[in-house]
């Protein structure tokens, strides 16, 4: 039982810290989000130059063989930070498929060009009926030739617009919710047929819609088995609900430094306001929900060597439930306490408030993985 | 980061369960699981059983009984101990003044008192709280006159848990008026069986009797039963009540309750179904697991980490854990009132004695709802403990 992170887990922590504090405060943070791509490429190359975008790859893939507790690391911090750049979808999501389900050659293809911050990539997944159920799936892959002809449309595609290579989910056979028939394509975006229309996101990135019509693509497209791609779908998005339980967590923190220091400052009645019990309650309950959602962001990045599918599918539906809860309340307390300052997008805070609130319903809200946790049987 | 035992633990786990399986009388444990009161006689015989396997005291130092346990043992054995369920050895003793001591007293009190701590030859109750002074515990009045090589000690102390049983009282008591209000107290150890000393129940809303006043009319205390120095009481006091961090979390007892909570949801029907297939009643048992299993990871952080932050300074996240682990508690006996549904209302007694054991246990649900109010109230109410994390942690 151990919840230390090793020696070369805190130089990772202290050098992603690091590159954060020089180069990403809130003001920073405005021009690199004007960028074309919602994202600053010169960020991108010092994530690059540093290592992170290799992390979880391994050696033998010009990697570094890091696990999930790096990956957390990563998170965390880009969530204390509010860090635009796509990491989740290129290095956690893309990453994940490349990594656990894509051939020899796919991964010779892929995987130099995202450790070296050439390519970045998007996860389409969400369509219009879908909402957070991964089987249901409408978009079609129909098989020509060797190849594949890609039908569909599939929405808020985070980096949509910047990513070179799509990964697409799409249906070889069966019914729009059947568990057997989804496959996973991975799709230049430039690609023929590929229409791409993108737009500002609430939390201050940028995603896209996107439409498929026949879009060709070649056999080698194909990740992992065309009809039986389900389990790999539902592990690799189980990595992206911890990255981002891990990512809610940093930004929890980061609200309630904030706050506090706010209501220590800012002065009503001839005093700080943070001197008033019923703040200062407040802040202590933002401060419980926080520490019970870092456990629980812990508990799924450790469940990703847990033994058993269902275990640790349920801890992961766990830790967002717990994550869901608790960045709703520190994130709408983080503007009570801040009062009318709160409500202005000149301040940082209401930033934090929005990313979480994304977070919330970013593959799977909380009763959606309520109801995931208790159908799995318990979590206790 | 790594949530399993080592080998050597997991061994030593079962080394425990299978002791508590093994050794836990069978009424006992059918008293605890149903949410029974155990009696003095039945925490005088599981006591002995513990001392005799040298368990009794465990966290204690070793030259005074105890072992020499990790952190991660200790919890380990208090889990495991709530999940059979044993019962916990009686705090009062074991938790409370016993540390305080061997860790302020001199030789002659911790020879005398401690064995008879650990193997339950005395029963210790708390003389804290007073009608004017709950979490304002430093504006206590009971004062202590010290007469010669005595004190009178005049005053009341009240929510004395199990006082009915009791041999000892450890007291704080005023022994300088003029001083200001924390540094006139002191720490006295007396014998419940003094003259003036006066013991009156308190009924509490589930019908039990649990709690009680403590009357002290001209009642003399040799000078000798003072522990540590004259007005230095609130230091040890503090000491005391910063002692039981992790235990307090219960982690165990509600995995044990939740069991319970499944059980009887899974054969109690409503609308030609269990209950426990009601999607909204699974919804909320779902919820309260997640919360469940939420706080275990943070008390095991805490276990985790103890020590480390340096001696005396506990881990931020320890707060935390007398707040949920209070709600949890609260939030089981709530579903398992819900589960009783119209069978909850026949009256019965939360009581300490054998009358009603024939009785069916759903009997028990509403009082021990009613009673778990406290769990939120006692050991520094969750208000108060949102005020030490706001001065202690977040420096408000």
């Amino acid at each position: 039982m151990d919840f230390d992170l090793s020696e070369e887990q805190r130089l990772l922590k202290d050098s992603v810290d690091g590159l954060l504090n020089d180069s990403y405060d809130f003001e920073q943070r405005k021009k690199y989000g004007a960028e074309k791509a919602g994202w600053s490429k010169a960020i991108w190359g010092k994530l690059a130059e540093q290592g992170l975008l290799g992390l979880p790859f391994a050696e033998a893939d010009g990697g570094f063989g890091a696990g999930a507790v790096e990956t957390m690391i990563v998170m965390q911090a880009f969530g204390r930070a509010l860090v635009l750049e796509p990491y989740l979808p290129t290095v956690v999501i893309a990453g994940g498929f490349l990594r656990h389900g894509g051939s020899a050659a796919q991964k010779a293809t892929h995987i130099p060009g995202i450790i070296d911050g050439s390519k970045t990539f998007a996860f389409a997944q969400l369509e219009k009926n879908s909402r957070y159920d991964l089987n249901d799936v409408a978009t079609t892959a129909r098989k020509k030739g060797d190849g594949w002809v890609i039908d569909g449309e599939k929405f808020v595609v985070l980096n949509g617009e910047a990513a070179d290579t799509l990964v697409v989910t799409a249906r070889t056979k069966g019914g729009q919710t059947e568990r057997d028939g989804i496959g996973v394509f991975l799709v230049p975006r430039d690609a023929k047929g590929v229409t791409v229309k993108g737009y500002p996101t609430q939390d201050g990135m940028r995603a896209a819609d996107i439409t498929f019509t026949g879009v060709e693509v070649g056999a080698d497209a194909a990740l992992g088995d065309p009809a039986g791609g389900l389990p790999l779908i539902e592990r690799v998005v189980d990595e992206a609900r911890t990255a981002l339980c891990a990512e809610a967590v940093g930004a929890m923190d980061e609200s309630l430094k904030i706050t506090v220091e706010y209501i220590k400052t800012r002065k009503q009645f001839g005093v700080p306001i943070g001197s008033f019990q019923a703040l200062q309650h407040r802040a202590a309950d933002m401060f419980v929900f926080t520490e019970q959602a870092r456990s629980m962001a812990m508990l799924a990045t450790m469940a990703s060597d847990f033994n058993d599918a269902k275990e640790r599918a349920a801890s992961v539906a766990a830790a967002k439930v717990q994550v869901g809860k608790s960045l709703k309340f520190v994130g709408q307390q983080s503007i009570q306490l801040h009062g009318g300052i709160g409500m202005t997008m000149e301040a940082s805070i209401g930033h934090y408030f929005k990313r979480l609130s994304i977070i919330e319903s970013s593959f799977g809200d909380t009763d959606y993985h309520l109801r995931r946790a208790s159908e799995a049987g318990g979590i206790i | 980061m790594d949530l399993s035992l080592t080998p050597e633990e997991q061994a030593f786990r079962e080394e425990v369960r299978a002791f508590f399986r093994d050794n836990v009388p069978a009424g006992i444990k059918k008293k605890l699981s149903e949410n029974r009161h155990t009696t003095k006689e039945d925490m005088v015989e599981w006591t002995r059983i513990l001392h005799k396997k040298g368990w009794a005291v465990p966290h204690w130092p070793k030259e005074y009984g105890g072992t020499d346990w990790t952190a991660v043992q200790q919890y380990i054995f208090n889990e495991e101990m709530q999940a059979t369920p044993a019962p916990p050895p009686l705090p009062f003793g074991v938790n409370m003044v016993g540390p305080v001591i061997y860790t302020f007293a001199n030789e002659a009190q911790k020879k005398h008192y401690l064995p008879r701590i650990a193997n339950l030859t005395d029963w210790w109750c708390q003389g804290f709280s007073e009608p004017g002074s709950g979490s304002d515990l430093a504006s206590l009045k009971t004062k202590a006159e010290r007469k010669g090589d005595k004190y009178i000690v005049n005053g009341q102390k009240t929510w004395t848990t199990l006082a009915q049983h009791a041999d000892w009282i450890f007291c704080l008591v005023r022994t300088d008026p003029a001083a200001k209000k924390q540094q006139g107290i002191s720490f006295l150890l007396i014998d419940m069986k003094s003259k003036g000393i006066t013991v009156r129940p308190i009924v509490t809303i589930d019908g039990g009797r649990e709690v009680n006043e403590v009357f002290f009319d001209d009642v003399e205390v040799p000078a000798e039963n003072l522990v540590g120095e004259e007005n230095k009481g609130w230091d040890y006091a503090k000491f005391l009540l910063g002692n039981e961090r992790t235990n307090i979390a219960r982690v165990g007892m509600s995995k044990e309750r939740l069991r319970r909570l499944r059980e009887l949801a899974g054969s109690t029907q409503a609308g030609g179904r269990p209950i426990i297939e009601d999607p909204k009643f699974r919804e909320k048992l779902a919820a309260v697991e997640v919360e469940l299993k939420a706080l275990e990871l943070t008390q095991m952080r805490v276990v985790a980490n103890e020590g480390k932050n340096g001696k005396g300074k506990p881990d931020p996240a320890s707060s935390v854990l007398k707040i949920k682990g209070s709600e949890i508690q609260q939030t089981l006996t709530e579903l398992m009132l819900e589960v009783a549904g119209p069978f909850a209302s026949p009256y019965d007694i939360h009581g300490d004695d054998n009358t009603n054991e024939t009785m069916d246990w759903i009997a028990q649900i509403a009082p021990t709802y009613f009673n778990y109010r406290k769990v939120s109230i006692y050991g520094g109410s969750n208000e108060i403990q949102r005020n030490i994390i706001s001065k202690a942690v977040l420096g408000l």
